[in-house]
């Protein structure tokens, strides 16, 4: 097993080099000069010169990527050109933010997406068969920017039950210790501003689920008919085991791998996808961080914003894959 | 012992009638699911409704009036107008034509390419397709919409730069499926035959390895025009796709942030139309999954 896992983290570097080098390359390619975005329209050329120089941009592409990579290991992820601020210093506040809205997101998708493919499975032809599928068919469909703006519009506009947007109450600030809120307003006790934090996650995190909720469903559904077919789920129910028992320990113990693999491939899709979610409703996180570097030509945020972004994907998956050895005993990894 | 004739001529009879062939075998199967069947009338309708745009649309896609700004649905504006006074169902119609047409041609550019680089890569293997296989690789090591946004921003946010964006983050995915197909027909023994009577690899590949990978390319190519649609809806809604004043569906439910409390009606249209369209897709591709290949059925 730690053979194995060395030996996947080996095969990580390539990869990982390789993502850089794209960003690097795509960065490099965007329109416009920074230094000429960040002097204005006014200045001289020896005055754009002269920033190129300060900002390393004068130096040959393989020297600025070496530069680069040497940072990165040392962790530093450059300074942004807006802001004047390490990277690495300024990014995790936004990321934080996305991976609670992410999280908050995939345990709703999870709890429910698995439970309604569960329920399908073992009432399967139901009227709840057919209801849940059909709902799941609409939900893999569903652009979510317009969920979003259909939950802002009827639930917080209409009937002013959540708040339309923003991670919490603008007059009364959460005191961010790790900019996980619901972490820090529980550290402080603070539980009458937990509740106000929860409020503001409900809407962009049902719209974030909907379409991991749907694929969780339907993955759930078909490997549980599967899995239910089989012999020893008959011996379970003909020794008078519940029926609650039956679905829930033995067969969705072997259906769930199918299904794990979708909830990390879905885990990963979201921190992209919540770039969406953040836009409609004002969250400030990795995805509109990004964004807004883009338009700021802000060359350093774009491409360490992708790159830690893409580096959380790929180590999603990668422990995905070591989970299953942890649920199926039958898979040996040498 | 007479009796058997007619049976005998029974079947003949059923035979001349009902000609098989793997595609009318696949399109049998296809009509019996039911919903593959309303999957296909939802994207026929909105295709017609794209090519009859200019006969169907009740006004054009930019003929503005300010005193009808904002208003409701009625019998003058069925979906009701926009902030410029702008009828909400014409611009709909029109808008059917920019995303199908995004939807389509960026799927059939990334096919295009995914396919020549997957043929090249598993017919010749070696360190040809180490080099694209990995390319590959990295590609879907990002976030699929990340990877878009970062195109378009370097390429210049346009609707056809949009289109190419999304063509570049779906080759990855036609090129392993082709790729998979190639390595497992190309052990095939009509393969070797060819081979041995000295065909050329260009002609083996084009006329024997292409056409028979091509069913799990249709398949992945309908649900890939309901994901390009969405994410060409998405990018528009982002302000990195269609321009204004182009009717493109994503970009009207941008516009319609500012007035959800006034005017509704401006979101929830497009919105519903982005979601028919993809729905029908989405319904349609698994029904010829189901059709035209049962073993990739989930």
């Amino acid at each position: 097993m730690v053979g194995y896992v060395g030996r996947r983290l080996l095969q990580l570097i390539p990869v990982l080099l390789g993502m850089a080098f794209i960003v690097f390359m795509m960065i490099r390619a965007i329109p416009g000069n920074p230094a000429q975005v960040i002097l204005g329209q006014q200045a001289t050329p020896e005055a754009v010169a002269a920033m190129n120089e300060k900002l390393g941009l004068d130096k040959p592409w393989y020297s600025q990527f070496f530069n680069y990579l040497g940072g990165i290991l040392k962790g530093d992820l450059g300074q942004s050109m807006r802001t004047r601020l390490p990277v690495a210093d300024e990014i995790w506040p936004h990321l934080a933010a996305t991976l609670e809205l992410a999280i908050f997101a995939i345990i709703i998708a999870v709890v429910i997406g698995m439970n309604a493919g569960i329920i399908s499975a073992w009432f399967q032809n139901s009227w709840f068969d057919y209801t849940a599928m059909i709902l799941a068919l609409v939900g893999v469909s569903m652009p979510i920017f317009w969920l979003g703006l259909l939950g802002q519009w009827g639930i917080a506009i209409e009937l002013g039950w959540l708040p339309t947007s923003g991670r919490e109450e603008v007059r009364d600030p959460v005191n961010a210790i790790t900019h996980l809120y619901v972490i820090d307003t529980i550290i402080q006790g603070r539980f009458d501003q937990l509740g106000q934090v929860l409020r503001h996650l409900v809407l962009p995190g049902i719209a974030l689920a909907t379409i991991p909720m749907a694929i969780i469903a339907r993955m759930t559904r078909s490997s549980m008919l599967e899995v239910m077919r089989s012999d020893y789920i008959r011996t379970a129910r003909a020794k008078g085991q519940k029926m609650f028992w039956v679905v829930y320990k033995h067969a969705l113990k072997n259906a769930i791998i199918p299904v794990l693999t979708v909830i990390g491939l879905q885990m990963g899709m979201l921190l992209g996808g919540a770039i969406l979610t953040e836009t409609i409703f004002a969250w400030p996180g990795i995805g509109r961080y990004i964004y807004e570097a883009i338009n700021f030509r802000d060359y350093p945020v774009i491409q360490s914003g992708i790159l830690v972004v893409a580096f959380i994907f790929v180590m999603i998956n990668l422990v995905v894959d070591l989970l299953y050895g942890l649920i199926d005993a039958r898979i040996k990894y040498d | 012992m007479s009796e058997l004739t007619p049976k005998v001529d029974g079947i003949a009879e059923a035979k001349i009638d009902k000609t098989t062939g793997p595609w009318l075998d696949a399109w049998r199967n296809f009509r019996k699911s039911k919903i593959a069947v309303v999957g296909m009338a939802i994207v026929l309708f909105f295709i017609l409704v794209a090519i009859l745009a200019p006969w169907l649309a009740p006004e054009g896609i930019n003929d503005q009036s300010h005193a009808d700004r904002l208003q409701p649905p009625s019998s003058a504006h069925w979906l009701g107008t926009d902030d410029f006074g702008r009828d909400i169902l014409s611009r709909i119609i029109y808008g059917a034509r920019i995303s199908l047409s995004v939807g389509f041609l960026s799927v059939v550019l990334s096919v295009i390419v995914g396919s020549m680089l997957g043929i090249v890569a598993g017919y010749y293997g070696r360190w040809v397709d180490t080099i694209i296989s990995r390319v590959f690789d990295i590609m879907l090591a990002f976030p699929s919409i990340l990877l878009a946004i970062a195109i378009v921003a370097v390429l210049g946010p346009s609707l056809q730069n949009a289109l190419i964006a999304i063509a570049i983050i779906n080759v990855p995915n036609f090129g392993r499926l082709i790729r998979s197909k190639v390595l497992s027909i190309k052990e095939e023994e009509y393969i070797s035959a060819a081979k041995a009577i000295g065909m050329k690899d260009a002609r083996i590949l084009f006329s024997h390895i292409l056409p028979n990978s091509m069913a799990p390319v249709i398949v992945q190519g309908t649900l890939a025009v309901a994901t390009a649609i969405l994410e060409a809806a998405a990018l528009g809604f982002l302000g990195l796709g269609a321009e204004p004043p182009m009717p493109e569906w994503g970009k009207m439910l941008a516009d319609s942030k500012d007035y959800l409390q006034s005017a509704p009606w401006t979101m929830i249209f497009p919105g519903l139309s982005i979601m028919l369209t993809v729905l029908g897709f989405n319904l349609m591709g698994d029904g010829l999954r189901d059709a035209l290949d049962p073993k990739m059925k989930s």
